[in-house]
């Protein structure tokens, strides 16, 4: 499925991966985040190898195409699901779970409906909060699989934008999988276009437009 | 002219469509002369018979020392039978929904093997494994152990015919409900274990308490598998629906409709549970598949 990968990301970088379907930028994601093996190379967060880290210790914020809410707890207990599986020794008080919970649903704009459950929400409330729960465990990268993959024209580019904001506040850096060029050349810092398990290009999306390295990419962005 | 035949062709379409009113109130009634004749009037014989001599005979009946091996047999069965295959059906059906791996159809298959055979075959399947004369005859005589005609015996024929009833009911909803949940739950830190208590079992919570409620009933009332394994001794080896057979076959009518009524409530339980939890799962399902 994957060739070869070399991918280096700077901190706080924001990173899109764009490319068909089939092109394995899913798959590249999910061996980022424990999800799936690779059978060789190496994976590193910073000076941390975490090749043979397992999932849970990888530490990585993961927002699913589906967003894959937990359908029978309320918002607030997706949002606290991170924090509340901790051991004992190593989880914050109910009070401090509460308080982070709620700064993170003001943060993205969802206040007043902890109460709720995931099936009385929008897509894009879902969405919201499928990057709550994300962010609560506070992690060292965020990983989004075609985050507005599911929503209407008009929510996607609302959110655009606001996702942009997100990330400019809370400076996570975050790679993001999609298959909608102009989203990608839109939100990313750097823009690398897959295709059959190869990273074809990598670069500003301005670069990447202006200077197209292979057939492939003049193709895919024409 | 085309105006008629469009208004012909209109009426035509609604008949064919529909039956008539005289076709539904048929089949209303077959149906519901169907279940008066072999469901209502049948549990209302047994309730009418169990009490026939009056209420001090049935409550006599129950009492008496024979019945009370059986329903003690009966409970301490279902005790047993009930938690493992609950367990087991748990087990396998996140297997099979969840992972790929070899074997899994023929596990499949497996778990519906009992439905398909006669409960009698079963039974007897158990004689010839564990019976003296049997496979592991000799090795169970030498270790002292007493499985055929005895309480493992009854058990494992029990154990047997309720296999399937917990993993087809959780087989479906677990494959339709797809791992992403489990994946989330591991992302943020929880360890499979942990993920299995607090999102895999709460999101198939109704139907396994339907797969249990169903092993139960099953458990209680089966027949021939444990009347071909458990030698029919009195005050041991019989269940409630062993000794109902053995009363009515001493004519002594009254004392075995008296212990039948025992299981025809269980019956009405299991299907007013049922039913109460077809229609909490039915809102379930409503709920996910509003997405």
């Amino acid at each position: 499925m994957l060739e070869a990968i070399d991918l280096t990301i700077a901190p706080g970088e924001l990173v899109a991966l764009l490319g068909p379907s089939g092109s394995g930028k899913t798959t590249l994601l999910r061996v980022i985040a424990g999800l799936e093996n690779a059978d060789a190379g190496a994976l590193r967060f910073g000076d941390i190898d975490a090749t043979r880290l397992s999932v849970q210790e990888r530490r990585v914020g993961f927002v699913f195409q589906s967003y894959a809410l937990f359908r029978h707890m309320t918002v607030f207990d997706n949002v606290a699901y991170g924090l509340t599986v901790r051991p004992r020794r190593a989880r914050p008080s109910r009070r401090e779970i509460a308080r982070r919970v709620l700064d993170l649903l003001d943060m993205v704009q969802l206040n007043g409906i902890e109460r709720r459950y995931p099936t009385q929400l929008s897509g894009g409330q879902r969405q919201r909060v499928a990057l709550a729960r994300a962010m609560a465990i506070e992690p060292r990268v965020l990983l989004l699989d075609e985050p507005f993959g599911a929503l209407d024209a008009k929510v996607r580019r609302e959110l655009r934008g606001w996702l942009r904001g997100l990330h400019d506040r809370t400076g996570l850096t975050t790679v993001f999988v999609t298959h909608d060029q102009s989203e990608a050349m839109e939100l990313a810092d750097r823009v690398a276009i897959l295709n059959a398990g190869r990273i074809e290009q990598i670069g500003a999306p301005a670069e990447v437009t202006a200077a197209p390295a292979t057939p492939f990419v003049r193709e895919f962005l024409s | 002219m085309s105006d008629l035949a469009v208004q012909d062709a209109a009426a035509r379409g609604r008949d064919a469509a529909s039956e008539s009113a005289g076709a539904r109130r048929a089949l209303i009634a077959v149906s519901i002369g169907f279940l008066a004749l072999f469901l209502a009037l049948p549990l209302a014989i047994v309730f009418i018979a169990a009490f026939s001599r009056g209420a001090g005979a049935y409550v006599a009946a129950l009492i008496e020392p024979d019945a009370r091996a059986a329903i003690a047999l009966t409970l301490v069965v279902a005790v047993i039978v009930v938690p493992i295959n609950t367990a087991f059906g748990v087990a396998a059906a996140w297997a099979i929904a969840k992972f790929d791996f070899f074997g899994k159809q023929a596990l499949i298959t497996l778990i519906d093997l009992p439905l398909s055979v006669s409960p009698v075959v079963a039974g007897l399947a158990f004689i010839l494994v564990f019976g003296a004369q049997g496979l592991l005859g000799p090795w169970a005589a030498a270790h002292g152990l007493h499985v055929v005609f005895a309480l493992p015996g009854v058990a494992l024929a029990t154990l047997f015919v309720t296999f399937p009833f917990v993993a087809r009911e959780l087989i479906p909803l677990m494959q339709q409900q797809g791992s992403a949940e489990e994946e989330a739950a591991l992302t943020l830190g929880a360890s499979g274990w942990k993920a299995f208590l607090t999102v895999t079992l709460p999101n198939v919570k109704w139907a396994l308490l339907y797969g249990v409620l169903l092993c139960n009933a099953r458990a209680m009332g089966e027949f021939g598998a444990v009347s071909v394994v458990s030698g029919h001794i009195r005050g041991l080896t019989d269940t409630i629906p062993l000794q109902v057979e053995i009363l009515y076959n001493e004519y002594d009518v009254a004392a075995a409709f008296s212990l039948a009524s025992l299981l025809a409530l269980l019956a009405l339980a299991t299907l007013a549970l049922k039913s109460w939890l077809e229609w909490r799962i039915g809102g379930a399902v409503d709920r996910e598949t509003r997405r």
